[in-house]
């Protein structure tokens, strides 16, 4: 016991001892946090719109100008063409043709009925959706607009025989930035773990003193807490001054239980911890062990579900999020924080991640070897 | 320059090349990597909405909710993953987390539309991925809507304007101009400037630098001849990408193919000055490689336009994105590609390219000059 406790005195002292890895470690992901939360945003400000307005009467008129009175769109064109519309969209000039047909005022006064067109440029898919939920939101303001202009002596009757009332629940204000805040904060977390447990294990081996701790009475799974312990209370420590942070400047609202968080945090950190230690004991050179660890880092990262959700990905990314551990705590961090999800609610993410905890530590170990 | 020269210079080349091969794992890697990327962005990162799990609360269970509930569920974009019976079950399911929306039908809907009053339905949206909600209600909307106009029209004089939607050049066939440019720039970034900087780092941790200093080695031919191996590397997976992007999602390149080449050739140079420069002020492999992985992974990925559209970020953050390489570069290539334009269109960027490798490797002369003494 207490040879593990000398163990963790040195690997600290090693640490702190590291004048430039300490900035590296608190000060870099954190300006990280603060300045990419902001630029996570799929917020459409700036639509550049292209009109097509073929009727060219009042109406039509006063439609594109509904769309040029908000800020959020920019009319960059207008014109009798589809076809120069979607030159422009090619040309990454115009995000959406709005196409106004024929007829459409004649049509809606006599038939009641009429259609606009929405040609949406979805060569970025992520932004093509937003472009339509605004701009049918606009077109239906619109509309009602026009039935209070040219029938107001029928409004006792019910506008629309369905009416829909929304509810936007835990996050009123449709702010992005709380959804990004704990998806940033898990890739930091799991940087520094990963990296820093992969990058030092392998250095001694490159520098050679691991073969002056291989020769000492050090058991092999005291040399292993060791190695792994510190790394762990420094990532629940960037985890914890990552939420103040998230607190005070984003009012990322904390609704669940924070020791539940913590503690689902520890499983998945060891989980990675282990995979830390496996890559290390696999890899000859620092520079392996760097590529290595980086091309699973990223994959696994943009496949968690950090930036678009998980439940769009096709049915075989789905099973292979299954041994993504990211994907768990992106998960599970979102719905303690922002939902109040209980123990019951990530029981089986929790004991998957156990499972997964007890193989990867387990596949490490074995592979370790004191001997060369 | 003599021949021993030459001789001399050619040798320490293929030292380093020797060494890379002998890392076959890393080479695995390094060419791996796109392929991996390229089919993530590919098929993986999109926001669609594809059989979304919804509850339903229904109040009434009359012939009119029925019937909605079944165009919603017919719509391709939802699935029914529950029925609700009291209300207390709403909190329960979104904190399970696995349903995102709750449809409510108010009691007595089909006799409220009957006598022509509203029937009201609430849509309960779980907004903890904004975004995600803004397009579930969208649809659902829509799909109501359209309902609720096929039993307005011909009972009352209102007018009804119909939104119709369609999606332009969005197969992967098409989006494919969005990300190839963008893993391009990130993956050719990454591998040059991280590669070459680790490199360089690590003969200085091993002490192997000071021998090579004193070599009759110029300082000049040790640099570039530690480069050369990337370089060709990483033009190597420039190319193997642009194909991938061919051959798997059928990408022609509209212009010059030359000119194409070229600019990323110039890239690589860029960033490798740019790991130059990282190798300068780092004293240990680690301290690169961290060095590498915030200041120049996390941004590239989110300031350069690649995932996130630069027009819709606040104004502080797009000053900064001036800053990042990466942008210029996904700029040009899709100019190239898409448009087809030549060298005239394009030189600002080039322009930008150049000055900036101009500048790391200044400031890594410098930086090295001044170890030296």
């Amino acid at each position: 016991m207490k040879t593990i406790l000398f163990i963790l005195q040195k690997e600290f002292i090693q640490i702190f001892r590291n004048r430039t890895m300490l900035p590296m470690i608190i000060v870099l992901p954190f300006v990280q946090l603060l300045i990419l939360v902001n630029a996570a945003t799929f917020d459409m400000k700036n639509i550049d719109v292209y009109v097509v307005d073929q009727d060219l009467s009042s109406t039509s008129r006063q439609l594109v100008g509904k769309f040029e009175a908000s800020p959020f769109y920019n009319l960059v064109a207008q014109s009798f063409q589809v076809e120069d519309g979607q030159k422009h969209i090619l040309r990454d000039e115009a995000d959406l043709i709005i196409r106004i047909p024929p007829h459409f005022e004649h049509d809606l006064r006599i038939e009641n009925q009429s259609s606009v067109q929405l040609l949406i440029n979805a060569i970025n898919g992520n932004t093509a959706g937003l472009i339509n939920a605004y701009s049918s939101r606009i077109i239906s303001e619109f509309n009602q607009h026009i039935r209070v202009e040219w029938a107001p002596q029928q409004q006792h009757k019910s506008a629309r025989p369905v009416e829909i009332v929304y509810a936007y629940w835990y996050n009123p204000e449709m702010n992005y930035k709380i959804y990004m805040v704990p998806g940033i904060l898990v890739i930091l977390v799991t940087i520094i773990s990963l990296f820093l447990t992969a990058m030092n294990i392998v250095r001694e081996k490159e520098l050679g003193t691991i073969e002056q701790i291989n020769v000492t009475p050090i058991r092999k799974y005291q040399f292993i807490i060791g190695k792994l312990v510190p790394f762990l209370l420094i990532a629940l420590f960037e985890l914890a001054f990552g939420l103040l942070l998230g607190r005070w400047i984003f009012n990322v609202p904390v609704v669940g239980n924070l020791a539940l968080l913590f503690g689902f945090t520890v499983v998945y950190l060891l989980v990675i911890l282990g995979f830390g230690l496996f890559l290390s004991v696999i890899s000859e050179s620092q520079q392996q062990v760097m590529f290595v660890t980086f091309f699973f880092m990223l994959v696994f990262i943009l496949m968690s579900g950090i930036f678009t959700p998980t439940e769009s990905m096709p049915d075989w990314a789905n099973r292979v999020n299954i041994i993504n551990p990211i994907a768990y705590l992106m998960r599970v961090i979102r719905m303690i924080l922002l939902k109040g999800s209980g123990f019951l609610d990530i029981l089986v993410d929790f004991v998957s991640l156990c499972i997964y905890a007890l193989l990867s530590l387990g596949l490490a170990v074995w592979r370790y070897r004191k001997t060369a | 320059m003599i021949l021993s020269d030459m001789r001399r210079f050619f040798g320490f080349v293929r030292k380093e090349f020797i060494h890379i091969f002998r890392d076959k794992r890393t080479l695995l890697i390094l060419f791996g990597m796109p392929v991996a990327q390229i089919l993530i962005f590919g098929y993986v990162i999109t926001n669609e909405i594809k059989e979304a799990r919804v509850a339903v609360y229904d109040q009434s269970k009359d012939g009119v909710t029925r019937e909605i509930t079944e165009k919603i569920t017919s719509s391709g974009y939802f699935k029914l993953a529950k029925r609700i019976n009291h209300s207390g079950q709403i909190e329960e399911i979104f904190q399970k987390g696995e349903i995102k929306e709750i449809i409510v039908f108010e009691p007595n809907f089909a006799e409220k539309i009957k006598n022509e009053r509203p029937a009201r339905v609430q849509i309960l949206l779980d907004a903890t991925d904004a975004n995600m909600a803004n397009l579930l209600q969208s649809y659902t909307a829509g799909i109501i809507n359209d309902y609720s106009s096929k039993i307005r029209v011909g009972r009352t004089n209102m007018p009804v304007i119909k939104a119709k939607p369609r999606m332009l050049f969005n197969n992967e066939l098409e989006s494919v101009y969005m990300f190839v440019p963008g893993t391009m720039a990130l993956i050719l970034m990454l591998v040059t400037a991280m590669m070459t900087s680790i490199s360089i780092t690590r003969e200085k941790e091993m002490g192997t630098m000071e021998v090579l200093l004193v070599s009759p080695l110029i300082s000049r031919q040790i640099i570039a001849g530690k480069v050369m191996p990337y370089v060709s590397l990483a033009f190597l997976n420039g190319v193997v990408i642009l194909a991938l992007g061919y051959l798997v999602f059928g990408m022609p390149v509209h212009g010059n193919i030359i000119l194409l080449l070229g600019e990323t050739l110039l890239y690589i140079v860029m960033a490798l000055s740019l790991g130059i420069f990282i190798s300068t002020v780092s004293p240990t492999q680690q301290v690169a490689m961290f060095i590498s992985m915030f200041a120049l992974m996390l941004p590239t990925m989110l300031l350069s336009g690649f995932i996130f559209p630069i027009e819709n970020m606040p104004w502080p953050l797009q000053w900064l994105s001036t800053i990042i390489p990466a942008k210029y570069f996904i700029i040009l290539i899709k100019n190239i590609m898409i448009k087809g334009t030549g060298l005239l269109f394009v030189w600002k960027e080039t322009g930008i390219l150049l000055l900036m490798t101009l500048l790391f490797l200044g400031l890594s002369i410098k930086n090295f000059k001044q170890r030296l003494e």
